[in-house]
C-alpha cells in the first residue's frame, strides 16, 4: 500500500445529534487516503483522526461491510450509495474519487425515516410495511419435499430478482416524493409470484400498500429515480406488477 | 373505498381520467383537422354535425369531460401536495438520474393546462372573447355556424396564435411523462415493453403537439385561410 499515491478531500458531512436538533454540515479533511479504501474505510480514517483530538467520531449504519445486509446508508453527492451502478456505499470505492475532491456525505432524507445521529435514520418504518403482509402463513409441520410444488424456471428466476431487495432503504431516499413503491413493490411481487404466496395475494397488497401511506411515505409519480438508486438493481416493473395486484385485489 | 383513499387507488384514477383525456385531445383533434378540407363543407359543416346531435348526448359528453377533468386536478393537487412533504428536506447536492423535467414538473404543466382550457372555451366555445367574430352569431353562406372565420380571424393575431402554440408545448410537456406513466400506474407494463411505451408515448404527444400546433401556425402564416 505503501507505494500507491494517497489522497485529500474534503468532506462535507451533516452532523445532527438527535432527531430534535435541527443539524448542520460540517467540513472535515480526509488525509492519506488510497485507492483501495472503500467508503466507509475512508470514514473510519477520517473518525480515528476525530477521536484523537477529543471529537466526536460521525455517526454511519454499516454491518457486513460486503454489499450484502444493507445497513449502510448515505447520500453521496446527492445520489444515495454514491450513484455507482449496483453499489453499496460499502463496496464503494475511493477509486472513484480523485485527489482535491470535494464530497457532501447525507443521511437519507424522508418523512417515514427520522434522523437517529448524524447518518443514521430509523427504517423502522420498512418493517411496518413487511409486518403489514410481507409474508405467508403456514403451518410449520415437518420439512416440506422440496419439489411438492412445481415452479417454472422464469417464474422461480423472476421471484428471485425481487427477493434480491435488502430492505436498505435507497429508493425511498432517492424519491422526490420520499416514495416507498419499490421496496414494496419487490416485496409483494417476489410473494405472488410464487404459488405459495398467491393465497394471500389480495389482502397483501391492500394492507402493505395502506402500510406506506401510514408510514408517511409518499406516492409515486413515475420518475424512476429509485430504481437509479437501487444497489440490487430492482426493475420498477415489480412497481406495475404490484399496481396490477392492487387492481386485481379490489375487485377479489 | 381504497381507490379513493389509497396512494395507488389515487394513482389510478389519476391514471385513467387523464388518459380519457388523451383519448378526446385525439378525438379533438381528428375533428378540427376538417379545417383542412378533407370533409365537405369543412371545419363549419363538421361543427354544424356535432351541434346537431341530440342534447342529451352533448350534455352527457360534457359533463363526463368536466368530471374527468375535476377528477383528475384533484388528485392532481392532493398528491402533489402529499408528495412535498414526502421529504422534507432536501439534499444539499442535486442529482437525479432518471427523472426528467417534465417529470418533476407535471402540477405546473397541469395547472398551466387548466388556465389554458378555460381560456380555450370562453375563446372557441362560449365564444365571449371575440364576439365580433363569433361562429354561432354569424353563420356562413350553407346556415352552418362559421367556425372556420372565427378561427382564421383569431389565429392571425400573433399574440392568441403564440398563446395557443404555447399551450401545446406544454401539453407536450404533460404527456410525453403522462401518457407512459399511464401504463406504468395501470400496472399494464414491465422491463420488456416499457422502453416502447416511453417512445410510443412520447410520440403521441409529439404527434397532438405537431397537429394542433398546426391550425394556428398555417394560419398565422397566411397559408390556411
Ligand atoms: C387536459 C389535459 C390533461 C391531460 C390530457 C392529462 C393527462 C395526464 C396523464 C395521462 C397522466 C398520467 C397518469 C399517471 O400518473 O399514470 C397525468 C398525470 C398527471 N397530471 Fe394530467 N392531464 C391533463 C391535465 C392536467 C391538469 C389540469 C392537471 C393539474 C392541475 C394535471 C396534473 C397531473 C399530475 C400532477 C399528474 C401526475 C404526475 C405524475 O404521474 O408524475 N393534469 N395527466
Ligand atoms: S428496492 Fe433496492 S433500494 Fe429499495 S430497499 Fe430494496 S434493495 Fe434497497
Ligand atoms: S454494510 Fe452491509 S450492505 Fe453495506
Amino acid at each position: 500500500m505503501s507505494d500507491h499515491k494517497t489522497m485529500t478531500l474534503t468532506l462535507i458531512v451533516w452532523r445532527q445529534k438527535n432527531a430534535s436538533d435541527p443539524g448542520k454540515f460540517e467540513t472535515y479533511t480526509a488525509k492519506n487516503i488510497t485507492e483501495h479504501h472503500s467508503f466507509l474505510e475512508m470514514l473510519d480514517c477520517v473518525n480515528e483522526d476525530l477521536i484523537h483530538t477529543g471529537k466526536d467520531p460521525i455517526v454511519f449504519d454499516h454491518d457486513c461491510r460486503e454489499g450484502i445486509c444493507g445497513m449502510c446508508s448515505q447520500v453521496i453527492n446527492g445520489a444515495p450509495h454514491g450513484g455507482q451502478d449496483r453499489t453499496t456505499v460499502c463496496q464503494l470505492h475511493m477509486r472513484k474519487f480523485k485527489d482535491g475532491d470535494t464530497i457532501y456525505i447525507e443521511p437519507w432524507r424522508a418523512r417515514a425515516f427520522p434522523i437517529i445521529r448524524d447518518l443514521i435514520v430509523d427504517r423502522s418504518a420498512l418493517d411496518k410495511i413487511i409486518q403489514a403482509g410481507g409474508y405467508t402463513s403456514c403451518h410449520t409441520g415437518g420439512v416440506a419435499d422440496g419439489n411438492a410444488i412445481l415452479i417454472p424456471k422464469p417464474v422461480a428466476d423472476e421471484a428471485m430478482d425481487a427477493a434480491e431487495c435488502v430492505g436498505c432503504g435507497a429508493c425511498v431516499a432517492g424519491c422526490p416524493n420520499g416514495a416507498a413503491m419499490l421496496f414494496t413493490g419487490a416485496k409483494i411481487s417476489q410473494l405472488a409470484l410464487l404459488p405459495q404466496g398467491q393465497a394471500e395475494a389480495s389482502a397483501r397488497v391492500r394492507n402493505m400498500s395502506d402500510a406506506m401511506t401510514e408510514c408517511g411515505f409518499g406516492n409515486c409519480t413515475n420518475h424512476y429515480e429509485c430504481m437509479a438508486a437501487c444497489p440490487k438493481g430492482i426493475n420498477v416493473k415489480f412497481i406495475a406488477r404490484m399496481n396490477r395486484e392492487f387492481l386485481k385485489a379490489q375487485f377479489a | 373505498m381504497q381507490l379513493l383513499k389509497s396512494s395507488i387507488g389515487r394513482k389510478i384514477l389519476m391514471a385513467i381520467t387523464g388518459q380519457a383525456m388523451v383519448l378526446f385531445a385525439v378525438i379533438h383533434l381528428l375533428g378540427n383537422s376538417s379545417i383542412f378540407g378533407w370533409l365537405p363543407g369543412g371545419i363549419n359543416a363538421y361543427a354544424h354535425h356535432l351541434h346537431s346531435l341530440p342534447a342529451p348526448v352533448i350534455i352527457g359528453f360534457r359533463l363526463g369531460l368536466l368530471v374527468f377533468v375535476c377528477v383528475h386536478v384533484w388528485f392532481g393537487i392532493q398528491l402533489t401536495i402529499e408528495n412535498r412533504g414526502g421529504r422534507p428536506q432536501q439534499y444539499a447536492v442535486k442529482t437525479l438520474q432518471k427523472a426528467t423535467f417534465a417529470s418533476e414538473n407535471m402540477i405546473w404543466t397541469g395547472g398551466l393546462l387548466v388556465a389554458f382550457i378555460l381560456y380555450h372555451l370562453l375563446h372557441f366555445t362560449f365564444q365571449v372573447v371575440s364576439p365580433e367574430t363569433a361562429a354561432l352569431s354569424h353563420p356562413d353562406s350553407l346556415g352552418n355556424p362559421n367556425v372556420l372565420g372565427m378561427v382564421v380571424a383569431a389565429f392571425q393575431n400573433m399574440f392568441v396564435t403564440l398563446i395557443y402554440a404555447g399551450a401545446m408545448v406544454v401539453l407536450f410537456l404533460h404527456l410525453s411523462h403522462g401518457i407512459q406513466s399511464f401504463f406504468q400506474t395501470l400496472g399494464w407494463s414491465n422491463d420488456r415493453v416499457q422502453p416502447f411505451i416511453t417512445k410510443a408515448g412520447t410520440l403521441v404527444a409529439l404527434g397532438l403537439f405537431l397537429g394542433y400546433a398546426a391550425v394556428p401556425l398555417t394560419i398565422l402564416l397566411r397559408i390556411l385561410k
